[in-house]
C-alpha cells in the first residue's frame, strides 16, 4: 500500500471522493464468522451481496486466503472490502519475497489494522470495511482470530466471532454449538448451522440455495495450511440440519 | 594548469568490462536446467545468503557476483513483478519483460557509472500446460553490460562457465526427472569447485514446479536435497 502510494499513486485505491448521502448504492457484504477448533481456526461466510433492498449478487466471495496460513472474511461495502483483501495478500507476498521469510501472524493482523485505519475517511462516508482476520500461528502452534472496528482497532478473540448484519444471530448460534475441541467435521457443521440461523433471521444474509447450488464458503486453516470445505460436505451437513429441524417441528 | 589525459571510449569500455569480469570470475557458478517437472536452479553456496530467489508465480531469479548488487536487482525485480501483477493480472508478469528491464538497467549503469555492476543474473520462467500460449519454459541471462541472451535446456553463469558448460553439453538430455537433474547439476558444478564432492550443505537448490498452482517457486530443504543426491 505504501509502495503504491509513493511509487504509483494512480494505483492506490481512494474512495474518499464519495460525498455524504451519495446517490450511488454500494453492494454490502453480510454474515461472516470465525472460530477456533481443535486443529486451528475456521472462517466462513454467506454469498449474498445486497444494494439496499435489491440483490446485487447471489454468489460473491467473502472469505479469502490472504496467504498459505491466514484467512480474511469481509463485511461492509463489497468493493473496498475485496480490494483490501487483495492488497493485503499482495502485501504479505511482497514482504515474504523481499525479506526471505513471511511476517508473523500478529504482524499480518497489525498490517491489516493499519490499512483499515487509512480507510477511515471513506468509512465516515459509508464505505465501511470491518473484516475478520484469522490464521494459524506457527510459532505458538495455535489458531488465532481478530475482529476490527472502522478506526483500525484490533481485538483478538479467544473463541469465536461473527460480524455483518446477521452476525448477532450467528454469534447466538455459535454460543450453543461451539466447543474449543471441535473436530474439522463438527466445526464445519457448527459453521453451516450458524450461517443457516443467521440467514433465517436476517434478510440480507444469503441462505444455502439448493436450487441454484450456491453454498457458503467455509475455509479451515491449520498447521499444513488452508483448506476449503467441499460443497458436497456442506450440502450433506445442511440436509442433516434440515432433517433434525423438521423432525423437531421447527422450520 | 593540468589537462586531463585523453582516454579513448574503447579503452574505457574495455577497462570496465575487464573489471566486471574479474569480479564475477572470483565467484562460484550457478546452473539453470529445464527438467521434466519444470526448471531447476542449482548453485554452489554454503552460506545462508541466497543467490536464488522467487520473483513471481512462474518467474525466478538467480545472481552471481557481488551479493549486495544482485540482491538489490532481485528486490527491484520483486517490486516490478508485484506492482505489475497488481495493476494488471498475475498472468501478465512474464520473464522476458523482466529480463529486458534488467538489461536496460544494467546497460545504463555500465555506460554511465564509473563502476559497472559486478554481477550476472538468470531470469527463469516455467511454462504452464493449462495456459494456451504460455506452455514453454524460458531462460535468460543478463550480463554486467546489459547483454541479454536466451537459452534452451540449460544455462550457466559465474566463475567457471566453460568447465560447467562442458559437463552439461555432454550429459544434458531433455525431460530428465528432477532427481537426475539435481545430480547432473551437482556433477557439473563439482570440477569447477575444486573437484570435491558437493553435499546438501554446500548447495542451494530451488525449483519452479510446472504442476504447482499459483506460486510455483519452491526451495528444496537440506533433507530433501540430500535424499535426491544419495539416490
Amino acid at each position: 500500500m505504501e509502495l503504491l502510494q509513493v511509487d504509483l499513486p494512480h494505483l492506490a485505491p481512494d474512495f474518499s471522493g464519495f460525498g455524504p448521502g451519495s446517490p450511488v448504492e454500494i453492494p454490502h457484504g453480510t454474515t461472516v464468522l470465525s472460530f477456533k477448533y481443535r486443529d486451528g481456526v475456521l472462517v466462513a461466510g454467506d454469498r449474498l451481496a445486497t444494494e439496499g433492498h435489491r440483490v446485487a449478487s447471489r454468489d460473491i466471495q467473502k472469505v479469502f486466503s490472504t496467504d498459505a496460513h491466514s484467512l480474511m472474511a469481509i463485511s461492509g461495502a463489497a468493493g473496498p472490502c475485496m480490494e483490501m483483501a487483495r492488497i493485503l495478500s499482495v502485501e504479505l507476498e511482497h514482504y515474504e519475497k523481499m525479506e526471505g521469510e513471511g511476517l508473523e501472524l500478529e504482524g499480518k493482523a497489525n498490517k491489516l489494522s493499519q490499512m483499515i485505519r487509512q480507510n477511515l475517511p471513506a468509512a465516515m462516508q459509508g464505505l465501511v470495511v470491518v473484516p475478520l482476520y484469522a490464521g494459524y500461528d506457527q510459532r505458538r502452534k495455535t489458531g488465532r482470530l481478530w475482529k476490527f472496528d472502522i478506526t483500525g482497532g484490533r481485538y483478538e478473540e479467544t473463541d469465536f466471532e461473527a460480524t455483518g448484519s446477521g452476525g448477532l444471530y450467528a454469534r447466538e448460534s455459535l454460543k450453543k454449538s461451539w466447543r474449543p475441541d471441535l473436530s474439522p467435521e463438527e466445526a464445519i457443521r457448527a459453521a453451516v448451522l450458524a450461517l443457516t440461523d443467521a440467514a433465517d433471521e436476517d434478510r440480507a444474509t444469503g441462505g444455502i440455495d439448493l436450487e441454484r447450488r450456491i453454498f457458503p464458503h467455509v475455509k479451515l486453516c491449520s498447521e499444513p495450511g488452508t483448506d476449503d470445505a467441499s460443497d458436497a460436505d456442506i450440502e450433506r451437513l445442511y440436509r442433516d440440519i434440515l432433517r433434525e429441524r423438521s423432525n423437531g417441528g421447527a422450520s | 594548469m593540468s589537462m586531463p589525459f585523453y582516454v579513448s571510449p574503447e579503452q574505457v569500455m574495455a577497462d570496465k568490462a575487464e573489471f566486471a569480469r574479474k569480479g564475477i570470475a572470483r565467484g562460484k557458478s550457478l546452473v539453470a536446467l529445464e527438467h521434466e517437472g519444470g526448471v531447476l536452479l542449482i548453485a554452489e553456496n554454503a552460506t545462508t545468503l541466497s543467490k536464488i530467489g522467487e520473483i513471481y508465480d512462474r518467474v525466478a531469479f538467480a545472481g552471481v557476483g557481488k551479493f549486495s548488487e544482485f540482491d538489490a536487482l532481485r528486490k527491484v525485480g520483486v517490486r516490478y513483478a508485484d506492482t505489475k501483477g497488481y495493476a494488471y493480472s498475475r498472468l501478465d508478469v512474464r520473464g522476458k519483460a523482466l529480463a529486458n528491464a534488467y538489461s536496460q538497467y544494467m546497460g545504463e549503469v555500465f555506460t554511465r557509472e564509473m563502476k559497472p555492476l559486478e554481477v550476472e543474473v538468470i531470469v527463469a520462467e516455467v511454462g504452464d500446460d493449462r495456459l494456451v500460449g504460455h506452455e514453454d519454459n524460458a531462460l535468460y541471462i543478463v550480463k554486467f553490460d546489459g547483454f541479454i541472451s536466451d537459452h534452451r535446456g540449460f544455462c550457466v553463469i559465474g566463475g567457471n562457465v566453460d568447465e560447467v558448460q562442458g559437463v552439461l553439453q555432454s550429459e544434458y538430455r531433455e525431460g530428465l526427472p528432477l532427481g537426475d537433474a539435481v545430480r547432473l547439476g551437482r556433477r557439473a558444478l563439482e570440477p569447477a569447485s575444486g573437484g570435491g564432492r558437493l553435499d546438501a550443505t554446500s548447495l542451494e537448490v530451488s525449483v519452479l514446479e510446472r504442476a504447482r498452482e499459483g506460486r510455483k517457486f519452491r526451495r528444496l530443504s537440506a533433507e530433501e536435497l540430500q535424499g535426491m543426491l544419495d539416490a
